[in-house]
């Protein structure tokens, strides 16, 4: 029997041991026995079980200080104290150090059956409650957030000190900076990783349907509702919620926000059952919230509630340093998704990603380089690789406008760069003659 | 082969005899000798100690290639529980039954001989299956299904599941 509920029955009394022995063997049970607490704690050094059946009365050491000591050498230990004369004292003793129950001599058949049965179901449910654990720790694959820059080792201190705590945090970046990210590390390294991270994207949603997803519905709550569902708030329950561009959400989602931030209970729409759960509230957000605040499109109240701990991500621009180490990281990262032997980067392309505005920060990086590694060769990412319009498409998406003079010297770097220097060739692309690709080299001082 | 031993036992023995007999294929013998069961009585209890009984079967007994089935109508013990209807030793050689929480008359109910044979021969089924290297089987209604209350033993049936049947004459 590969799920054998092993025993260990504890008591000076042969005939008890023997008997009690004789008794679970035909039950399936493996069965061992000791005749004291040196041999007992002896026996749970050697070889595991799953419950310890004791007398309290024992010469040497009693059952309630032996309780103590095999707890000490496995916690998970189901204990079952015997008694020939309950107390109440013994039995609160008893359970208070952790036994699982406690019977009085003589016992029924049928109870100390269904105790034991009740126990082992118990044991085997708190391996299967760990084992899982493990499992779901081995399968949260938790993007990495990589960066050496100080801002970003900031951040990660930030992330690390907020994550043991259930305090609320707002998480504020420009796009693509990386806000989901940090918040699923906070959430993934809190007490509540094994309750659910629920997402709810504000920006996609109206102020009715913001109402329905947070709060879910009874059936019939409206047309449409034909079953009762629950809001995202309630499956949300022992974990956390994630309101992504929360500066997105209208009055009347904000005014509903605010009063379930205070009280964490709810009705579903249509319904008048009062929900409690039991959440932990991140937020995020690309606007600026003080500004919405003074404009008055965002609560003040509500404001100052999610930003308990605030989190601000900076642009990649301002931590260009860690471009590099983010380059090779969705290098490695595409190249094993798409099975392609990419090593790296070629060092010239190296520094004109280094050099680019990325308007759409770490988004734009990793699509970009994505992009190159679908169509790339191997084993170096070459600038020939990158999406062509990258230059340019940052420059007209930024919040700038560039001077011509700026675009024209970009575009022949871009060009040159293209053909590693070629002047001639570079002048076909740009359909001029090679003196003016000359001519504009020597004008805005270009290394070429 | 099976000897039964009866030890102040009143009842139908030579009919459990026959029943054994064709269940189990096997010769079925009573034996002739006396059973001395004063040591085993608790006086505080007023029980005998069904451990102790198994215990002098297996120490008195002659080396012999057969099983060996006590019946009683003593109220038997182990130390911890209040009661039990009887005790194998698992792949041992001997077993005992007791026919005195099987009697309706225990729980106040009006006699019934016939019934009182049928959970005898359940029990004592159940005990012998024990000797064979049988466990506790959870199929409801194979014999070998643990009783701890009369009910239960009402519930199932005298006869082994297809796979205890299968260890049983595999061995």
């Amino acid at each position: 029997m590969t799920d054998q509920v092993s025993m260990l029955i504890v008591d000076d009394e042969p005939s008890v041991r023997e008997s009690l022995k004789h008794w679970f063997i035909p039950e399936g049970y493996r069965v061992e026995t000791a005749a004291g607490a040196t041999e007992a704690l002896d026996k749970l050094r050697d070889s595991s079980f799953d419950i310890a059946l004791l007398d309290i009365k024992m010469p040497g050491m009693d059952g309630i200080e032996l309780q103590q000591r095999l707890k000490e050498i496995d916690s998970q230990l189901a204990i079952i104290i015997m008694t020939a004369y309950a107390t109440v004292d013994t039995a609160i003793q008893a359970l208070k150090q952790g036994a699982y129950d406690y019977i009085t001599k003589p016992v029924d058949p049928d109870d100390l059956s269904r105790l034991i049965r009740n126990a082992a179901v118990q044991r085997q449910l708190l391996r299967e409650n760990l084992s899982l654990k493990e499992e779901i720790r081995s399968l949260i694959s938790v993007d990495q957030i990589v960066g050496e820059s100080w801002q970003m080792q900031d951040i990660l201190k930030l992330v690390q000190t907020v994550a043991q705590t259930d305090v609320t945090v707002m998480i504020q970046g420009a796009s693509g900076t990386g806000k989901e990210l940090v918040a699923r590390a906070i959430h993934f390294n809190s007490r509540r990783k094994y309750f659910p991270l629920i997402t709810i994207n504000c920006g996609a949603l109206t102020d009715t349907l913001v109402e329905s997803e947070l709060f879910g519905h009874e059936r019939g709550a409206f047309t449409g509702a034909q079953y009762r569902r629950k809001g995202k708030l309630e499956l949300a329950h022992r974990g956390a919620i994630f309101f992504d561009e929360i500066g997105n959400i209208g009055p009347k989602t904000q005014m509903d926000l605010l009063r379930v931030i205070e009280t964490k209970r709810f009705t579903r729409l249509g319904g008048n059952q009062v929900v409690e759960a039991d959440f932990r509230i991140i937020s995020a957000t690309n606007r600026n919230l003080e500004d919405a605040v003074k404009e008055g499109a965002f609560r003040e109240d509500l404001y100052y509630r999610l930003n308990v701990f605030n989190i601000q991500l900076p642009s990649l621009k301002e931590r260009a340093s860690d471009i590099p180490l983010l380059v090779n990281h969705f290098v490695r990262k595409f190249a094993v998704a798409m099975n392609k032997p990419f090593t790296g980067v070629d060092p010239l392309t190296m520094e004109w990603l280094k050099q680019q505005p990325w308007p759409g920060n770490v988004r734009e990086l990793q699509n970009a380089v994505e992009r190159a590694v679908v169509v790339g060769k191997p084993p170096l990412v070459t600038v020939d690789d990158l999406p062509c319009p990258v230059d340019l498409r940052a420059s007209s998406d930024a919040d700038e406008v560039l001077p011509l003079a700026e675009v024209e010297k970009r575009h022949i770097r871009f060009a040159l760069e293209k053909t590693r220097g070629n002047v001639s060739l570079a002048a076909q692309l740009l359909d001029v003659d090679r003196a003016t690709v000359y001519n504009k080299i020597k004008k805005y001082g270009l290394n070429y | 082969m099976v000897l039964l031993i009866t030890i102040d036992f009143a009842g139908e023995i030579e009919r459990l005899r026959n029943q054994l007999e064709t269940r189990f294929r096997t010769k079925v013998n009573v034996s002739p000798r006396g059973f001395d069961c004063r040591p085993f009585l608790d006086l505080r209890r007023n029980q005998y100690s069904s451990s102790a009984i198994i215990e002098r079967l297996e120490r008195d007994l002659p080396a012999a290639d057969s099983k060996v089935l006590a019946v009683t109508g003593l109220d038997l013990y182990i130390p911890v529980l209040t009661f039990v209807f009887g005790e194998a030793r698992l792949n041992g050689r001997c077993a005992v039954v007791s026919s005195y929480r099987l009697d309706n008359k225990f729980y106040g109910l009006p006699d019934n001989p016939m019934l009182l044979q049928e959970r005898l021969l359940k029990e004592a089924i159940h005990e012998l299956g024990h000797t064979f290297g049988l466990i506790h089987c959870h199929d409801p209604e194979c014999v070998m299904k643990s009783s701890t209350y009369v009910e239960e033993i009402d519930f199932k049936s005298s006869r082994f599941c297809d796979k205890c049947l299968d260890k049983v004459t595999n061995r």
